[in-house]
């Protein structure tokens, strides 16, 4: 009798196996992407807003330079140099002081509006008035919430005039224009958008210029729309059929966000994904001999450094500091932790940059450390530690530069810890030593040179905080003065030059131990055609992309 | 000296009604404690963690003057307290604040991945009982046979394997081998824009609308991470199970029963079960409230848009506001689980209604 009811169970339980198995059944064998949508799989977690006027984040650049037009755009072929993107042509005036931009006739914006000489005016207000991270990029032309009208106005239709305060490099200005805070909204649909605002001491207007809707909301005119972004899952772009060049053979872009490089791998294998943007070594290299598959890759802008603080008496030795620069195996480094993504690269400039220097000098030599040490009072070596973020290839990198120190007596402990807390910590200067990446601000040598070379307040109430003043570094006021001086030199080649000895200098004697340079890679289904990986983190551009 | 019986019964009553009325105020006062001290945990832990909030709302590039005003204008520079009580004084007219990662409201952001885990959480609790409660009635009822034997070997595997471990591995086996499951995530992309959800629970909406494309996708979809989640309720309640059976089975009841000349299913599946059943909702309520705090591994491996994935992503960006949100939710899901719980005591157990 029990049995009997036992097995009525069973035979529910039965029931229910085929019922699943019948729902699961007929699904197709290999899953496949529609023909007119490109899936991307992608960590995209650090998108906080798609505000091309606010947005600072890597993946946003790569969504507004698909879905945004520029003044200018960098050149492909040759990423010293622009093009134009809405503007036909452009003149410098003799001075340096006046830039004319002239649009290209009959633009449209997405939503049907032409593109006017008012909107670019209005995309540069907004920036300037809103004062978000990026804006600086324009405001270091001398521009204020009280003269941008002034600065930076249309004086006719197609027409837009640009005045700066000092007679910068041509390439600097330009290059600053190539950045996503240079995108060109709508000023119609963001005015239909604005919400009012109580002006403030901090903030003196009284609307916030579309800010709010555009964090979610869209108003471009690049080669594809951006339709939806939910963070943490989803971006959507879809083809913009206004958009005034060639339109994208594609319909539909779609970006999921996936975290891990294993997912992403499993994901494109079985074909629901196009293609995968976060392949760790192992990942990548399983990608690049399956057959279905295809790979490529492209150096990106992102530098990955060590530095020594020079609060700590100890790193604050020149000697010490050189010392470190003989303590990395560079060579195991990058025949391991970094293969495919990255390439050793000691210089602060970037391969691609205006002015790149591309000189790797050090190598693993303990015995010269160890003179140095010696040299500098310390041959029984000392303790030291290091805030390392929990993420590869950082931990690798550390761990390996944790043994090698340890052959010249030096005893350094690594701190692990999450991205946030480590940076918290090497903003407020109580690190040892901090290991981590950085990528330009935009794409112009200024950028990395301000940065590694400007420190004119080393006091811990200093207001430029640059990474060499993180590092309270004070740097040697000539080699600022050069930097600066840089900004200025209108001759393109001369200003190259400036930068090279800048970066010899540096390399030579400075608290920072640049290892490698990042390559950006990605695996793809072998049906797609036309993709590729920009030169920089807004070139990864999408709309040439189609599928078999 | 005797009352009219009139006037007793009107002291009873009278009794009963203080008694509920200091029930009622007794669950208040539970409630608002376990609120405030929710808050005040969450948010104090949220303030001294070493992170800075600034740093996780603009990123690292942030200009100096750009990071002063943020931290005025969110009011980081005043004191704790002062914070604090801005913080409940919001909370209780309804505004948790905005999530600095998803720029929503929090409350909106909560409506909209809750469902997810809802959906998840209850089909799980739903295959662990489903399957968990019988296993535990053959255990107890075949007690030492090979049946219970295996069952406890089920039961271990269940209790000890990490979550994570098996999500992946189970991934690697139905989906990327097999290919018997859809992708991680929820919906496919292709039904993501033609299909608009009402409430939130795919399976039910897709039913709902008539679109049994979208069904079977929806199913492809939930049933791997759901049946993980139903097998590890499954370990934790078939062992209960067997231990309130057994516990049954030997009461004096059952041997009269038996004398009686009942068949043996009816004793153990009407008699025994219904006993059984009273603690047995109790330990299932416990593990649908905890499936459904958004069990985070699961949600991560298989992306599944839930509050365990929000909140765990959120606390990673230090966006306190919407870990806040988020842990006042569970509070909630647990308070309502417990009441839930108490009343179905209720119904299954005169004895606790007559106290």
């Amino acid at each position: 009798m029990m049995m009997h009811s036992l097995n009525k169970h069973a035979r529910m339980l039965t029931a229910g196996a085929a019922l699943s198995l019948l729902l699961m059944a007929g699904a197709p064998a290999f899953a496949e992407t529609p023909a007119d949508t490109l899936v991307e799989g992608w960590a995209i977690d650090d998108i906080i807003t798609m505000d091309p006027g606010e947005a600072f984040e890597l993946s946003t650049a790569e969504v507004t330079a698909n879905t945004y037009s520029y003044l200018v755009r960098l050149d492909l072929n040759d990423t010293s140099k622009v093009v134009g993107d809405l503007a036909e042509s452009w003149t410098v005036s003799d001075d340096g002081l006046t830039y004319t931009f002239k649009l290209k006739p009959g633009l449209k914006f997405a939503s049907g509006n032409p593109v006017t000489a008012e909107d670019v005016a209005y995309s540069f207000e907004r920036v300037v008035k809103l004062d978000k991270s990026p804006a600086f990029i324009l405001t270091q032309f001398g521009l204020t919430g009280d003269n941008v009208t002034e600065k930076a106005k249309a004086a006719d239709e197609t027409t837009f005039v640009f005045t700066v305060d000092k007679a910068y490099a041509p390439s600097f200005v330009l290059n600053c224009l190539t950045a996503t805070v240079g995108s060109v909204v709508d000023k119609k649909v963001v005015l239909e958008h604005v919400k009012a605002v109580t002006p403030s001491e901090e903030y003196k207007y009284d609307n916030d210029f579309g800010n709010e809707w555009l964090k979610t909301g869209y108003a471009g005119s690049g080669a594809f729309t951006m339709r939806e972004w939910r963070a943490n899952e989803v971006v959507v772009m879809e083809r913009n059929d206004n958009y005034y060049g060639e339109k994208a053979p594609l319909a539909r872009v779609i970006y999921r966000h996936m975290k891990e490089s294993s997912g992403q791998r499993l994901a494109l294998e079985a074909g629901d994904i196009d293609v995968a943007r976060n392949l760790e070594p192992g990942d990548f290299d399983a990608v690049a001999k399956n057959g279905d598959l295809k790979t490529t890759s492209a150096p990106k802008g992102t530098l990955y450094y060590f530095s020594l603080n020079q609060k700590n008496q100890n790193l604050a030795k020149p000697e010490v500091a050189e010392a470190f620069k003989y303590l990395v195996d560079y060579d195991a480094i990058g025949s391991t932790l970094i293969k495919g993504i990255g390439e050793i690269h000691q210089t602060f400039l970037p391969k691609g940059v205006l002015g790149e220097l591309d000189e790797n000098p050090y190598k693993l030599d303990v015995a010269k450390a160890k003179e140095l040490l010696a040299k500098a009072g310390l041959a029984d070596g000392f303790s030291v530690t290091m805030d390392v973020r929990n993420t590869q290839p950082i931990t690798g990198i550390a761990e390996s530069i944790q043994q090698t120190l340890a052959q010249a007596n030096i005893k350094m402990e690594i701190i692990p810890g999450d991205g946030k807390q480590t940076l918290t910590k090497y903003r407020a200067r109580t690190h040892d030593i901090y290991i981590g990446q950085w990528g330009q601000d935009y794409f112009d040598p200024n950028s990395n040179a301000e940065t590694f070379t400007v420190n004119p307040d080393n006091s811990d109430e200093g207001k430029v905080k640059t990474l060499a003043w993180r590092n309270a570094w004070d740097v040697p006021k000539e080699w600022t003065e050069q930097s600066k001086a840089a900004l200025l030199e209108k001759d393109a080649a001369k200003r190259a030059e400036m930068y090279k000895d800048l970066q010899k200098k540096v390399l030579a004697n400075s608290p920072f131990v640049i290892i490698f340079q990042q390559t950006e890679v990605a695996g793809y289904r072998g049906n797609l055609k036309g993709f590729k990986l920009g030169p920089s983190f807004d070139t990864n551009y999408v709309f040439n992309v189609s599928k078999e | 000296m005797t009352l009219p019986e009139t006037t007793q019964l009107a002291g009873r009553r009278r009794a009963r009604a203080n008694g509920w009325a200091g029930n009622a105020l007794r669950f208040l006062v539970i409630i608002v404690t376990t609120y405030l001290g929710l808050l005040a945990v969450t948010f104090f832990i949220g303030r001294v963690i070493p992170i800075d909030p600034v740093l996780a709302i603009l990123g690292d590039r942030a200009p100096t003057h750009v990071v002063e005003r943020t931290r005025e204008l969110l009011g980081f520079n005043k004191p704790l307290y002062q914070q604090f009580y801005i913080y409940v004084r919001d909370a209780l007219t309804g505004n948790f604040g905005t999530s600095v990662l998803t720029t929503n409201p929090v409350m909106a952001d909560i409506r909209r991945v809750f469902p997810a885990t809802l959906e998840l959480a209850t089909l799980g609790t739903i295959i662990g009982s489903l399957i968990g409660v019988p296993l535990g009635v053959l255990a107890a009822v075949k007690r030492g046979s090979i049946a219970d034997q295996i069952v406890r070997v089920i039961g271990l595997v269940g209790y000890s394997v990490p979550i994570f471990w098996l999500a992946l591995l189970s991934l690697l086996l139905f989906y990327a081998r097999l290919k018997w499951v859809a992708f991680p995530g929820r919906i496919d992309i292709v039904y993501e824009y033609s299909f608009t959800p009402v409430t939130g629970l795919y399976l039910i909406d897709s039913a709902w609308q008539g679109q049994w494309d979208v069904f079977r996708d929806v199913f492809r979809h939930i049933i791997l991470p759901a049946g993980l989640l139903g097998y590890f309720s499954l370990a934790y309640i078939s062992r209960m199970t067997r231990s309130f059976m057994l516990n049954e089975l030997a009461q004096e009841y059952i041997v009269a029963a038996r004398a009686k000349g009942l068949s043996e299913s009816r004793i153990i599946w009407v008699h025994a079960l219904r006993n059984a059943a009273v603690p047995l909702v109790t330990v299932i309520a416990l593990s649908y409230a905890g499936l459904l705090e958004g069990s985070v591994l699961t949600e991560t491996v298989f992306a599944w848009p839930g509050l365990g994935l929000y909140i765990t992503n959120s606390l990673q960006n230090a966006d306190m506001n919407a870990v806040l949100g988020g842990t006042i939710v569970i509070g909630s899901v647990f308070i309502a689980i417990n009441i839930l719980s108490d009343l179905l005591y209720r119904t299954l157990d005169p004895r606790t209604r007559a106290r």
